[in-house]
């Protein structure tokens, strides 16, 4: 097996680019240094290394089973879940007084790199309980708070987001769950979700649900949506358990990929008995639950990335050591193959991955930054530049990661496509990411139709704020002119773009100006990971630059090709997508649903 | 019963040892440390001692530079309770080392020493067996087990021909192998509380010890490159070279 991560990019990205150590000046931080960041990372690679690799492959070869009354897994999720509780990860970013260790999001954000380079699948268990769990802790009651919040946080119980139905997915404002008010002031609530992960487990004594439901009466859309706390069994004020709670699990869904997750349908009040307790105020649920799900997408952002990382690694690996055929010029049948990495094709393809799964996780990184100085109140515009490119994080590593798992099976040959090597299922496992969480063409709408204007475009203003910078520091160093000369020109493209789209939204031309949104998004995301690239190339020459070792200077010399392959290859493509996009291509919107 | 645990700050097993241009030493610039993986053996032995109860103070000791701290803490966040840095930026030999660990058995008094077996750097495997000879304490070097047993403890010692266990009287010295433990990684909370506990820091001159040298490093030398193999046409054609090449027939 290759590493999960390379640990030199990993330290880079924290300490240079994105400075971790300055957080430690906050007061909120001030407890922490490099060795409580560097211990916590080596902690989270130990027990990602020990109990998430081992079982990856065979969590998806043995798929959780449902015999009509309990779900099994195989054992090993349950000890990598106990050995992630008992770390202390599950609620490393609360205070300390409830428990936690006042965690950075920068840093747990790389510590988690490392579970879902090892096994996406199992973290997903610990992803969701910690996510559901900083719900109540945000929103709830003090009651629901110290009856669930503990038991979630030591690894009790898990957590799960139920907003999908079967027959209502992006579309949320027509969920159809119902919520009863019951003379006890809980709920009762009756309806049926889908794709629900960790619904139903052998893992945890007891699942706590969070269920978007209409309150009997509500108004239709968003607004009459809310929140509900649904216990799989009735969980009294000290934590202990009472009778099941009626919310059973109707069946398991057999996935391409994720296979250690379960994936359930769930009916909730099949004998009218499902009791539910509102979170917060009634009509505000999907405020509460966009709260989880930002967090969330950035989640799937580093899942997606880190996928791609570890399908990279891999077939870097295979490259390395797989001796096959010539060079062009080379004529002597008798001579040494050549180890393919040395196949100028080859190179193509490892560099294309490489750009795009460490320029992803450098997005998620930022994002982190991002939240942190936002939680801080370092920086009050931070939360609106988080806001802005928070589709973007989500979507590009999500888009490219898949991608760069496709040229990993590719890089090892017949190899790749056996399952006898990881990459196929790093491909399948990747290939949920652009769905879940919003779709892929969900998230482009989300920028191009809200995000952007957020603000009166403030969120932008700060965005190019930022790029300015690095290029005025880029612009100083002889290696990187001529990329920051290409790269100002597509920018330029990219601004334009956006106010011709912007004037269309402006005068009411709705459809045709967000019709090609998920173009705009693909370009955004190569402007956001080109500029990345620009910044972590610049870093580097500050960083290693003056050094005489060796593997410093191969380090060097790797983000600095690597700039560019994206600058030169792939960033040029949005001049096609800005002629599409700018001149309101009709292409798609005009096709008849009856021509096809 | 207290127990002091010996560990050191050296390079991590995973890093690949550069060698500086003038063969003068290996290089160290900008190189990740780590603790050494047979002091991680020791720590996490005490640590265990003291969740059996039969341990009631455990104290880690290094000797290095200030940045040694990061492995004392280390120690800390695994479950022991104070730390002792001797600060000292001088190269280390063993006999120094002993000597240094010597004033601090005198002043801690510990009824247990735990140590490595040896350092991945210098890979000598001798401190432990020299604090025996200058403190005249019992020792049980390459412990595969470790039993205490009111006033002794009985040690497993890993030998050639396989396991050899002797009970030493109290106060002894104990080396770790591989083979004691797995040590446990560090929980986040526990990496907090690490920062709160005590850690104090000395000096050689403070332990009347002087830092003398008796030895000068020479040279140090990358280990050759591995040649590529080759593929021969015939068992006798392997049998000749095997003689008349490589000369091991
Ligand atoms: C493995 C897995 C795990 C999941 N886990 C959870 C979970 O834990 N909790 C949960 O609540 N849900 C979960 N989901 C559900 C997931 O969030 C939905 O599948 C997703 O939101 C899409 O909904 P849908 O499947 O109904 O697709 P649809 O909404 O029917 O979309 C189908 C296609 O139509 C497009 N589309 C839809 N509406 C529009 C529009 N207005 N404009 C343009 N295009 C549109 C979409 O982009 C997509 O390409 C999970 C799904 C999977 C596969």
């Amino acid at each position: 097996m290759s590493k999960l991560i390379n640990q030199k990019d990993l330290e880079f990205l924290l300490y240079q680019v994105f400075q971790a150590e300055q957080l430690t000046e906050l007061p909120h931080y001030s407890e922490h240094d490099r060795t409580t960041f560097d211990g916590i990372l080596n902690t989270s690679s130990r027990i990602a290394e020990d109990y998430f690799a081992p079982h990856n492959a065979k969590a998806d070869e043995h798929e959780p089973q449902f015999d009509g009354e309990k779900v099994s897994t195989i054992p090993e999720v349950k000890e990598a879940w106990q050995h992630f509780a008992d770390s202390g990860l599950l609620c490393a970013r609360h205070r300390y007084e409830d428990g936690g260790m006042q965690l950075p999001s920068l840093l747990h954000m790389a510590a988690n790199a490392y579970f879902m380079s090892a096994n996406p699948s199992t973290a997903g268990y610990p992803f969701l309980t910690s996510a559901a769990a900083n719900v109540i802790h945000a929103f709830g009651s003090d009651e629901q708070k110290a009856t669930f919040v503990p038991h979630m946080f030591s690894g009790r119980f898990a957590g799960t987001m139920a907003l999908t139905e079967p027959d209502v997915g992006s579309s949320l404002g027509d969920l159809t769950t119902r919520a009863l008010p019951a003379d006890d002031g809980s709920y009762r609530i009756k309806g049926q979700k889908m794709y629900i992960s960790g619904g139903d487990q052998d893992i945890t004594e007891n699942i706590v649900h969070l269920v978007l439901a209409r309150i009997q009466g509500a108004p239709q859309g968003v607004k009459g949506i809310s929140l509900f706390i649904v216990p799989k069994f009735h969980t009294r004020a000290d934590g202990s358990l009472g009778p099941r709670n009626d919310v059973q699990l109707a069946g398991l869904l057999h996935k391409m990929g994720y296979r250690g997750t379960t994936s359930t349908v769930l009916s909730f009040g099949e004998k009218d008995d499902c009791h539910g307790y509102l979170i917060g105020e009634a009509g505000k649920g999907l405020m509460y639950m966009f709260k989880m799900m930002n967090e969330a997408r950035i989640g799937v952002g580093l899942g997606a990335a880190m996928i791609g990382y570890r399908g990279y690694l891999e077939s870097l690996d295979y490259a390395r050591n797989r001796p096959q055929g010539r060079s062009p010029a080379e004529k002597d049948p008798l001579s040494k193959p050549l180890n393919i990495v040395e196949h100028t094709d080859v190179k193509r393809m490892l560099l294309a991955q490489k750009s795009y799964v460490e320029g992803s996780l450098a997005l998620c990184l930022l994002a982190a930054r991002l939240v942190d100085e936002q939680e801080a109140g370092e920086n009050a515009d931070s939360g609106i530049l988080l806001d802005l490119l928070t589709p973007v994080v989500k979507s590009f590593p999500s888009f490219y990661g898949p991608r760069a798992n496709d040229l990993a099976i590719q890089v090892l040959g017949g190899a790749g496509y056996t399952r006898e090597y990881p990459v196929e299922q790093c491909y399948r496992d990747n290939r949920l990411n652009p769905i879940h969480e919003g779709t892929h063409g969900i998230q482009s709408l989300d920028l191009l139709g809200r995000k952007l204007w957020q603000h009166n475009g403030k969120g932008q203003q700060l965005l190019m704020a930022r790029v300015q910078a690095t290029l005025k520091s880029a612009q100083g160093k002889e290696q990187l002119s001529e990329l920051t000369a290409s790269y100002q020109k597509h920018l330029n493209t990219l601004l334009q773009t956006t106010m011709a789209l912007g004037k269309a939204l402006q005068s009411g031309q709705v459809s045709a100006a967000l019709g090609n949104s998920a173009l705009y998004l693909d370009m955004m995301g190569k402007m956001v990971i080109g500029w990345l690239w620009l910044e972590m190339a610049d870093k580097a020459i500050d960083t290693f630059g003056a050094s005489a070792a060796e593997d410093d200077q191969q380090f060097l010399a790797g983000k600095l090709q690597a700039a560019r392959y994206f600058i030169r290859w792939e960033l040029p493509e949005i001049e096609h997508q800005a002629k599409l996009l700018a001149g309101f291509d009709d292409t798609c919107t005009t096709m008849n649903p009856d021509w096809f | 019963m207290k127990v002091l645990v010996a560990v050191k700050r050296v390079i991590d097993y995973n890093v690949k040892v550069r060698v500086k241009p003038d063969n003068s030493d290996v290089d160290l610039t900008n190189v990740k440390m780590a603790m050494n993986p047979f002091c991680e053996i020791a720590v996490e032995e005490a640590v265990r001692l003291k969740e059996k109860g039969v341990a009631t103070e455990v104290v880690v000791v290094s000797i290095g530079p200030k940045v040694a701290q990061e492995q004392i803490r280390t120690a800390l966040a695994l479950g022991a309770d104070r730390g002792i840095l001797i600060e000292t930026e001088e190269k280390l030999e063993s006999l120094t080392v002993a000597k240094l660990l010597k004033a601090v058995v005198e002043k801690e008094q510990p009824q247990l020493v735990l140590m490595g077996k040896q350092t991945i750097d210098s890979d000598n495997n001798q401190t432990g067996q020299m604090l025996g000879a200058l403190t005249n304490m019992a020792q049980g070097t390459f412990a595969s087990e470790v039993a205490v047993d009111g006033d002794k403890v009985n040690v497993t010692r890993e030998i050639d021909g396989g396991l050899r266990t002797v009970a030493l009287k109290l106060p002894a010295i104990v080396t770790t192998d591989l083979r004691l433990n797995e040590p446990r990684y560090a929980s986040l909370p526990n990496i907090m509380k690490a920062k709160r506990k005590p850690l104090d820091v000395t000096t050689p001159a403070d332990l009347g010890v002087a830092m003398t040298s008796t030895l000068s490093l020479v040279k140090v030398t990358p280990p050759a490159e591995r040649q590529a193999g080759i593929k021969v046409g015939s068992v006798e054609e392997l049998v000749e070279k095997l003689k008349n090449e490589a000369k091991v027939l």
